[in-house]
């Protein structure tokens, strides 16, 4: 704990408030990810995990408080620097979102067509396509279609789309759901070598226990729309709370 | 008493989607301009909707020709009219059949189809995927699209009036044995760049209104599939409506241009 917080934080999020009508999600939710950390956010479904990241990448904007990426506020930022700055941010979508409607190669060139200025010794973007499909070990299935990928294949595709432009932070969006047991562990043990490999912090949204405890660095529990409990696997899943005790039961 | 309600919610929701509407034109024409410009997703696009609705428009075109001087024929020669024919079939699909039949076919076979693929990005995170990714996806997906529509529509009537009067011209030759030299010749004669103008110039109304409805439905596309049918219907419905809706006012603005 004490060597996550003395490093710098790359994200800060300060009692942020979002509701939809009547329905108020984010109720004043903050949290802070530091260089290198995985941080694991855990909550019921529709505790409004997912609404806080939409929030974070700015493609939903909250309410009130604020969002700080590298000491910028992306709230009151343009829409051309919010463009930029995205691209210092990963995301792995739950479904994978991957343009149906475009083969994998270019499902990776597509963040290239407007960014590739923005990478550090940039190699073109054949070798940049084929470096992060390797890292993700699916470089023979470059010129396929989506449609043709299994569940685990497209995850795994969806996150060499998220790494493409080096990110510095990686936000995962329930990562292993609906992936049998070994594939969700192959994606787990990705995610540790990408963090390795890239150095990058990252943001994970899961009900996966085995993930959470695998890959979190800490982990803050979202009930209500606030923060619940915060702390590492090991203090909240022996937390005397019966709440959160609850989302460590099998 | 929920009858006046459900009227009045029907109402402010009318007024809200027609609101909504004209701000994603504003938008479009706001993105329109400015840079950077997706040419090599205009030229795909333009290929996609052009090429892909050739076999479409050209078998409606001629069974159009067919279909409507057979009928015609009977008449005229009633009144032993039947060497008006060419300047009547001609003047009628140039002027009014032709780019309402084509653009009808082409609301069906591109709006429904830019609703249906616009809403399920929309419906599986592909558009927020874009945006994430630092794409402006109004630009790449809706002006282009729209764009794509409005530029190829008119090219894709005119060959659908071309192909039609083939259509009569074969009918003509076989029922009434008239050349094709002197039936073209006589649609050449009937024809004056007061009927082909307006025409042409109202396909280009009738392409944006094509692609308007059906990014608008798409981009706005509700949760799941359901939200995916809904939008590449409702495309379709309103696009069919707003065409009449943009004849009628063309034809009232040539006539009033045409009678100064």
């Amino acid at each position: 704990m004490n060597s996550e917080e003395n490093k710098k934080p790359v994200l800060e999020l300060k009692d942020i408030k979002k509701s939809f009508g009547d329905n108020h999600v984010l109720k004043g939710f903050s949290l802070t990810l530091h260089e290198g950390e995985n941080l694991v956010i855990m909550g019921k479904s529709g505790s409004g995990k997912s609404v806080m990241v939409k929030c974070i990448v700015g493609l939903i904007q909250p309410d009130s408080g604020s969002i700080r990426i590298k000491d910028q506020d992306i709230i009151t930022m343009g829409q051309k620097e919010l463009d930029f700055l995205r691209t210092e941010i990963g995301y792995l979508f739950q479904g994978s979102a991957l343009y149906d409607s475009m083969t994998v190669r270019e499902n990776l060139e597509f963040p290239l067509r407007r960014h590739k200025d923005k990478i550090k010794d940039f190699k073109g973007t054949e070798a940049s396509v084929h470096e992060a499909l390797k890292s993700v070990g699916l470089l023979d299935a470059i010129d396929r279609m989506p449609a043709e990928l299994s569940g685990g294949m497209q995850r795994r595709v969806a996150l060499a789309r998220a790494l493409i432009l080096k990110p510095k932070i990686i936000m995962y969006d329930e990562p292993t759901t609906g992936l049998d047991p070994i594939t969700a562990n192959e994606i787990i043990q990705l995610m540790r070598s990408i963090q390795k490999e890239y150095n990058t912090s990252s943001l994970i949204i899961t009900h996966d226990v085995d993930c959470a405890r695998v890959i979190s660095n800490r982990m803050i529990l979202l009930v209500d729309g606030i923060n619940y409990a915060e702390g590492t696997f090991e203090e909240l899943s022996n937390s005397n709370d019966p709440q959160t005790r609850a989302f460590f039961k099998n | 008493m929920s009858k006046p309600n459900s009227f009045l919610d029907r109402t402010k929701s009318f007024f809200a989607e027609i609101g909504d509407m004209t701000f994603f034109v504003g938008r479009f024409f706001r993105e329109l301009f400015s840079k950077p410009f997706e040419f090599r997703e205009l030229l795909r696009q333009c290929y996609n909707m052009g090429n892909r609705s050739l076999f479409l428009v050209i078998v409606t075109g001629f069974i159009l020709g067919l279909v409507f001087t057979l009928q015609s024929r009977p008449t005229l020669m009633q009144f032993g009219a039947e060497s008006w024919m060419p300047s009547m079939i001609s003047l009628s699909i140039v002027r009014e059949i032709g780019p309402v039949i084509i653009a009808l076919i082409c609301a069906g076979r591109i709006g429904s189809g830019i609703g249906a693929e616009i809403g399920s990005m929309r419906v599986t995170e592909q558009i927020d995927a874009m945006e994430v990714s630092g794409t402006n996806p109004f630009k790449y997906l809706v002006v282009t699209r729209i764009l794509a529509v409005t530029l190829m529509l008119p090219l894709l009537v005119i060959l659908g009036d071309a192909v039609a009067l083939v259509g009569s011209a074969i009918v003509e030759n076989l029922k009434g044995g008239v050349s094709y030299t002197l039936y073209f010749n006589q649609v050449f004669d009937a024809l004056k760049f007061s009927d082909v103008f307006p025409a042409t110039v109202k396909t280009f109304f009738f392409g944006f209104a094509i692609g308007l409805m059906g990014t608008y439905k798409g981009y706005n596309c509700a949760k799941g599939t359901v939200g995916v049918g809904e939008a590449s219907n409702s495309a379709v419905v309103y696009t069919s409506m707003l065409l009449f809706i943009i004849d009628f006012i063309a034809v009232f603005v040539t006539d009033i241009f045409y009678t100064l």
